[in-house]
């Protein structure tokens, strides 16, 4: 027997696993996953990524990846795209710095500078 | 709850399940599995996504890739690439939805692009097993809005305003038909949901229930607060086994969530619902004649008044409604009857869905607002005809309905405009015709089956269609007679106004539709023995062409009735009254001197 507020709750809780279904509206990661990305250890930062996501039961999150981008010798690469803000994109990542990516850029909207692309080419 | 990256929705409608569909989706497990992402991707079985060509259909979100006609052998390939690496495999993905180095949005796919997706919401998006994917998106809203803030008037009212019509065919006013039984007394009354969908080539209700089974179940729970009744009835074909399981795992769902039974969500309003299997016949589709058949009687049309309304199923007041119908409540109960309002014509309000077949490219279900044309149906959306054929004509309607010429492909559909040209809406099935098609031969196909469906009991239908099929049969024989057309016409008009039910009284729609736009077909039948589109057999005509025939009597060496004669290198000739039509004497012919006509 489900009351009605138990069947809101498993509305929001179904919303959020269906979320990828539905067309994005809200953040995307992208984790580079080509042969380069994956030889320099994509596989972990990205289960982490969705790891913290969980933990952190965060909405509107949709993890996807995607090719080589070019600069292989920065893989993994980490791509966060805001809805209305610039694409930050993050190099040499490991499953540590993805956590505070995930903590800090994604949860709180402040860009971890030193692990962006442009960080890395001073 | 799982968080997973990436969901791959594999179609498991009765269409692509017949094309090997289950095993494509074990197949994805399977090598999930072995790359090591199942924490990471699920494998979603779901209902009907509409582009049936196509089939079987597999879409991977967050990208929207959707790949078509996949073979159990490109899986590996797909998990490999696509899953692992994220490179979407092109090659398999729907021509129309990549361009270039873009995935387009299902929303600029042409088949897509001018459907609106209401009754069909669902299907393809959720996993029609599991009841929270449903709730997920707005399931059950409506029943919570009906039970806790609306009276059973209320609930009436907002279905009349709406304007919906029933979609199974009859297009009567649902909010009507819900009022009259909520008016009637009785101490029992009943919700029935036709299921029986007897058109053949009509398929939206089968895939409804097998891709949305709760929508109906919602709908007919609102529906039994606001007429008053505690039990529902689902009458399903037995020939839907896919649709009748789904179903029947809803209901279990449901019973347990507390959505169906005693107290529903603690308002003291008790639902429930069984299901009753049909048995193969056409007639117990009639709204009569399927309450006889749940009392377990035969399934023959009684006579009304009374309605059903007022003495139905087991002679108290039942409601009977088609399953696409029920599947637009909820919808207009979250959103508002404006919002319903806000699609369609003027009579003809919402969306309705189509089974899109024939000479058509992309074969499948279609929703589209009332008021679309029948030209953007068949080429913005339908992709056209094969080979570039010229359109002749589509079979709206199913047995019961007519044919729509080439000269009305412009009629926006809706209810009224179809039965003003001679047709009718039915249940949305919509077959496309192109030259080699014979119209003649459409009409006795479609009779042959409701003389074959007929229940026997009144003589109009019994005697009369099968008077009309004769007749019809003769014709496509090559026996036709001055006069038949006239005889035709005067059967049709007699069993249209004396049969006992919808069955007889549309049955002659076929023929007196496509005498109105094709007689000069049917002349050319009787009169010139001549079948203008190739198709009826008997009708064909095989000649030589004196110029070309070089007298090699390799045809009259192989002719089986011995028809052809000639001398050694003079033309030779067929007798047309020993011709079999066999067609052997066009294909030996080294010189392309025969043809047939």
């Amino acid at each position: 027997m489900k009351s009605i507020q138990e069947l809101e709750e498993i509305r929001q809780k179904t919303l959020q696993k269906l979320n990828v279904r539905k067309d994005r509206s809200g953040t995307r990661i992208v984790v580079g996953m080509a042969t380069c990305g994956i030889a320099a250890g994509a596989r972990p930062v990205l289960t982490t990524i969705m790891d913290e996501i969980k933990k952190n039961d965060l909405a509107d999150v949709v993890v996807a990846q995607t090719g080589c981008i070019g600069v292989c010798r920065l893989e993994p690469i980490v791509e966060v795209y805001k809805p209305g803000e610039e694409k930050v994109t993050y190099v040499h990542m490991t499953p540590e710095k993805a956590i505070r990516v995930v903590r800090e850029h994604v949860m709180m909207d402040k860009v971890v500078k030193e692990y962006t692309i442009g960080a890395a080419e001073e | 709850m799982e968080m997973y990256r990436s969901h791959v929705m594999i179609c498991r409608g009765t269409g692509c399940s017949s094309s090997n569909s289950e095993l494509i989706a074990k197949n994805f497990e399977e090598e999930i599995k072995k790359n090591g992402l199942e924490k990471e991707v699920i494998v979603e079985r779901t209902g009907c996504f509409g582009l049936c060509a196509l089939g079987p259909v597999v879409i991977v979100y967050p990208e929207a890739a959707f790949y078509s006609q996949v073979k159990p052998e490109d899986v590996a390939e797909i998990v490999s690439e696509h899953l692992l690496k994220g490179r979407v495999v092109k090659r398999l993905i729907y021509h129309e939805a990549v361009e270039e180095d873009r995935l387009k949005s299902l929303d600029e796919v042409p088949f897509y692009k001018k459907q609106v997706r209401v009754a069909l919401r669902n299907c393809g998006v959720i996993n029609p097993e599991d009841i929270d994917e449903y709730i997920a998106f707005d399931g059950y809203k409506a029943l919570e809005k009906v039970l806790t803030e609306m009276t059973p008037e209320s609930v009436i009212d907002t279905v009349k305003q709406s304007g919906l019509r029933g979609r199974g065919g009859g297009g009567f006013p649902t909010g009507n038909k819900w009022q009259f039984a909520a008016a009637s007394k009785g101490d029992k009354k009943y919700v029935c949901c036709n299921a029986d969908e007897g058109d053949p080539g009509a398929f939206m209700d089968r895939s409804v229930l097998e891709g949305d089974p709760h929508a109906v179940i919602e709908a007919m729970t609102i529906a039994g607060y606001a007429i008053g009744s505690d039990q529902g009835y689902i009458y399903v074909r037995a020939e839907y086994p896919i649709a009748v399981k789904r179903l029947t795992i809803a209901i279990i769902q449901a019973r347990e969530y507390g959505l169906l039974g005693k107290n529903i969500l603690g308002s003291g309003f008790n639902f429930d619902i069984e299901i009753r299997l049909g048995a193969g016949a056409f007639v117990c589709g009639e709204e009569t004649a399927l309450m006889r058949s749940i009392e377990g009687k035969r399934g023959m049309p009684t006579p009304r008044p009374p309605f059903p309304a007022v003495k139905g199923l087991f002679g108290k007041p039942t409601i009977l409604n088609n399953v696409e119908t029920y599947a637009n409540i909820p919808q207009i109960i979250v959103k508002g009857p404006e919002w319903f309002r806000s699609m369609g014509t003027e009579k003809s309000k919402g969306t309705k869905v189509f089974a899109l077949g024939g000479k058509i490219h992309n074969t499948g279900l279609v929703e589209v607002p009332m008021g679309t044309t029948l030209r953007e149906i068949v080429y913005d959306i339908g992709g056209g005809i094969p080979n570039n054929r010229p359109f002749k004509a589509a079979q709206t309607g199913g047995p019961s309905g007519g044919c729509i010429p080439a000269s009305e492909i412009d009629v926006p559909m809706d209810y009224d405009n179809l039965i003003a040209l001679g047709s009718m809406m039915g249940s949305g099935g919509l077959i496309v015709m192109d030259d080699t098609t014979c119209m003649v031969d459409i009409a006795r196909f479609f009779l042959d089956f409701t003389v074959d469906e007929s229940c026997g009991k009144c003589t109009p239908c019994r005697e009369g269609t099968k008077r009309m099929l004769e007749i019809l049969e003769r014709i496509c024989d090559g026996k036709g007679e001055e006069g038949d057309i006239e005889t035709l016409e005067k059967l049709a008009v007699t069993i249209k106004s004396s049969a006992l039910c919808g069955l007889g009284q549309t049955a002659p729609n076929p023929v007196l539709s496509t005498i109105k736009y094709f007689r000069d077909e049917y002349e050319a039948h009787i009169r010139d023995k001549r079948c203008p589109a190739g198709v009826c057999q008997s009708l064909l005509q095989y000649n030589i062409d004196s110029e070309k025939c070089k007298g090699c009597t390799i045809c009259a060496k192989n002719c089986p009735a011995g028809a052809i004669s000639g001398k050694v290198k003079e033309p030779h000739v067929i007798d047309q009254s020993k011709c079999l039509k066999c067609g052997v004497c066009m294909v030996k012919c080294p010189f392309k001197a025969i043809s047939k006509r």
